[in-house]
């Protein structure tokens, strides 16, 4: 079993929801993200999701295109995401990557499933790669052993929804709202209804992202979700703050009270 | 001529997942992937219903002006060195070939019951295009715009609005029409169950690149047959521009068998391709993913899109149809860079020989047929006869082509 796994599995075991943080890589610089990321896995964060930053992010939102392009203006490469994982994941943390397809067919499919994994990550969520056109994929991730996390939606029919779980390995990504990434005033009715129709057809562990923001909705999802994921509302704490200093402490703050969320679940 | 705008399509390309060859498919948030099936799936249910058929064909006839003309620009072949045939497209209604394509996808919405329309446009014209149709049709309109394109393209915003269109400048990016496909890419898939996204050319998730070729190949199916009738045969060579690259793709398609009939498609080549300054996306790009589609990207190492640049905001798009990538790579088409400064030049010349203000897009394709004429002509020893596809008239590009000119009245 992999290493996200088997944290889900012990997660499970506590009776409580595993805590998913995203932060892009490189943003606001290569270091500040490696310190941030330290931060937020000392302040509770289960699972780091590393965001490799793209130039057309079509499914994120406004706060995580704006860190990406941050991330980017300052020079961020491919390169440096494997240094940035290698160093969160010596914290002891699993680390996911998160990608848009087109820097890994650019970087080269196998020899990006080979840095991943020799750096220490443990698979890779893929927004904009659907299982019909993830053949390299598939291969250079069976012949790496990574994880593969591809999304399902509440617009996914039950075929699509069964055929896509089944490529999944180490846990399924459910696309609580339709829309892009941000925090949300309320999280989504769909959300429940989706992860109760992918566990119908999966024994993989369901997480649930887009729109978490708070504790209080953290609890919510966790009582219905094995993963919560948040990014905006992590990364939102250091663009909004006056110095890296207050950023790194809002960031803290909000790890712990999401952390303390995902301890509560609400049922 | 045939009356029939949607008969099928010859050849296998795409396939049924919508690969042209290596190209194309689709790279979508699996949100998307259930609109595209049931856009899919209204197509090609449309395109083999009679009355779907009949009722394109009669709106493109009595309502965008088509059949375009074909005219024989005697002026222009004299300065040219071949018999130039200019594919009116420039005559249809809201002064493109865009037209074609809203009707038909503002028709499928309609069998969809979706009741809003979303478009994202560079110079405009496919906003217009589309705000048009969305009137026509009693559709609700947002038309995203990028930010620099909404100050260079003005008139056709205030074109816009008159028609009831909701017109959202596009802050994020290079603020052109990449960041405006991206944002309207987000509108759907937030918005998905009662919207349609509108793509103006031929690029994106399948099936949009089939689709919108199906729906503007009358421009070459056409022209084909007008070609016969005023000269007897067929042209030695058809020419277009290329951004995306509907309008190619429309008057290649009814060519593309004809095989003693030359393609070329003319991209943006801008201050030149090796100056890293251009939206050549064929010429100076490499294959990528780019907007739900394989295809040829302007991108840097590592995959990062790189800003496009021409003068012709039609043009200025980082990436081409997945169709055009298949063509290239199978040589059945020739695509080449034209710099700013030939198109303009071309654009100055059809003004000045014909009377005929072209769209700074479509002056790309002629300044291409000026370069193409002399070669083509030493090679069959003879004088070359050319279609080339006028996809737009200027009235958009006056402000521009009269700042590069040096002819507007500063004290306006």
């Amino acid at each position: 079993m992999s290493r996200i796994g088997v944290a889900f599995d012990k997660a499970r075991a506590d009776g409580r929801a595993l805590l998913v943080g995203c932060m892009p890589a490189g943003f606001p610089t290569v270091e500040g993200s490696i310190a941030a990321m330290t931060a937020m896995v000392e302040a509770g964060v289960d699972v780091i999701e590393v965001e490799i930053p793209y130039s057309d992010p079509v499914m994120d939102g406004p706060v995580i295109q704006k860190a990406s392009d941050i991330a980017l203006a300052g020079g961020v490469r491919t390169a440096d995401t494997m240094r940035i994982i290698e160093a969160v994941a010596a914290t002891g943390a699993p680390v996911v990557t998160m990608t848009y397809w087109n820097p890994v067919e650019r970087y080269g499919v196998d020899v990006f499933a080979r840095d991943l994994a020799s750096a220490g990550g443990t698979g890779l969520i893929t927004p904009d790669l659907i299982p019909d056109e993830a053949d390299e994929w598939l291969a250079a991730s069976d012949a790496h052993g990574l994880d593969r996390t591809f999304l399902i939606s509440p617009s996914s029919t039950d075929a699509r929804l069964a055929m896509t779980v089944r490529h999944c390995r180490g846990f399924v990504y459910a696309t609580a709202v339709m829309g892009v990434t941000g925090a949300r005033a309320r999280t989504s009715d769909a959300a429940p209804t989706l992860v109760s129709r992918a566990r119908a057809v999966t024994d993989l562990p369901v997480g649930v992202g887009l729109g978490v923001g708070t504790g209080a909705q953290a609890g919510t999802v966790a009582g219905y979700a094995d993963g919560v994921i948040v990014g905006s509302a992590l990364i939102r704490c250091l663009l909004d703050a006056p110095t890296e200093a207050d950023g790194l402490a809002a960031l803290r703050t909000l790890s712990a009270e999401l952390a303390e969320g995902v301890r509560n679940p609400t049922r | 001529m045939s009356a029939d705008a949607l008969a099928p399509v010859a050849g296998p390309q795409p396939d049924s997942a919508g690969h042209f060859g290596r190209f194309g498919g689709r790279f979508v948030p699996e949100a998307l992937v259930a609109a595209l099936d049931e856009l899919d799936g209204a197509w090609r249910t449309a395109m083999a219903d009679e009355s779907f058929r009949a009722e394109f064909g009669a709106l493109l006839r009595d309502y965008a002006g088509t059949p375009s003309l074909l005219y024989e620009a005697r002026r222009f072949s004299a300065k040219v060195g071949a018999r130039v045939l200019l594919k009116r497209e420039d005559l249809n209604h809201t002064g493109a070939h865009k037209v074609r394509n809203v009707l038909g996808q503002a028709l499928l919405t309609k069998r969809m019951g979706k009741t809003r329309v979303i478009a994202e446009t560079g110079a405009g014209q496919h906003g217009v295009a589309t705000a048009t149709a969305a009137a026509l049709f009693d559709l609700e309109c947002v038309v995203y715009m990028g930010e620099v394109d909404t100050e260079r393209q003005a008139l056709n915003v205030a074109r816009m609005r008159m028609l009831g269109a909701t017109v959202v400048p596009v802050t994020n990016g290079s603020r052109t029409l990449k960041d405006a496909m991206n944002e309207a890419m987000r509108d759907w898939v937030a918005n998905v169950d009662e919207t349609h996204y509108l793509i103006g050319t031929a690029a994106g998730p399948h099936p949009f690149p089939a689709m919108v070729r199906d729906f503007v190949r009358g421009i070459g199916d056409e022209a084909r047959q007008q070609c016969l009738d005023l000269t007897g045969g067929l042209p030695d060579a058809v020419t277009a521009c290329v951004g995306g690259g509907s309008n190619a793709l429309g008057i290649f398609h009814a060519f593309v068998g004809d095989e003693a009939v030359r393609l070329y498609g003319f991209e943006a080549g801008g201050d030149g391709v090796a100056t890293g300054r251009h939206a050549a996306s064929i010429t100076g790009g490499s294959a990528g993913v780019l907007h739900g589609t394989r295809t040829f990207v302007l991108q840097d190492a590592d995959g990062q899109t790189l800003a496009s640049h021409s003068i012709s905001a039609g043009l200025d798009y980082p990436g081409v149809g997945p169709e055009h990538a298949w063509l290239h790579d199978t040589g059945r088409a020739n695509y080449l860079p034209v710099t700013d400064d030939e198109a303009m030049a071309a654009f100055e010349l059809l003004c000045r020989t014909e009377g005929i203000i072209p769209a700074i897009e479509s002056a790309h394709a002629l300044a291409g047929t000026v370069a193409l004429a002399p070669k083509l002509a030493a090679e069959l020893g003879r004088e070359p006869t050319i279609v080339v596809n006028l996809s737009g008239r200027g009235d958009k590009d006056v402000h521009t082509a009269g700042d590069y000119f040096g002819i507007l009245d500063k004290e306006r």
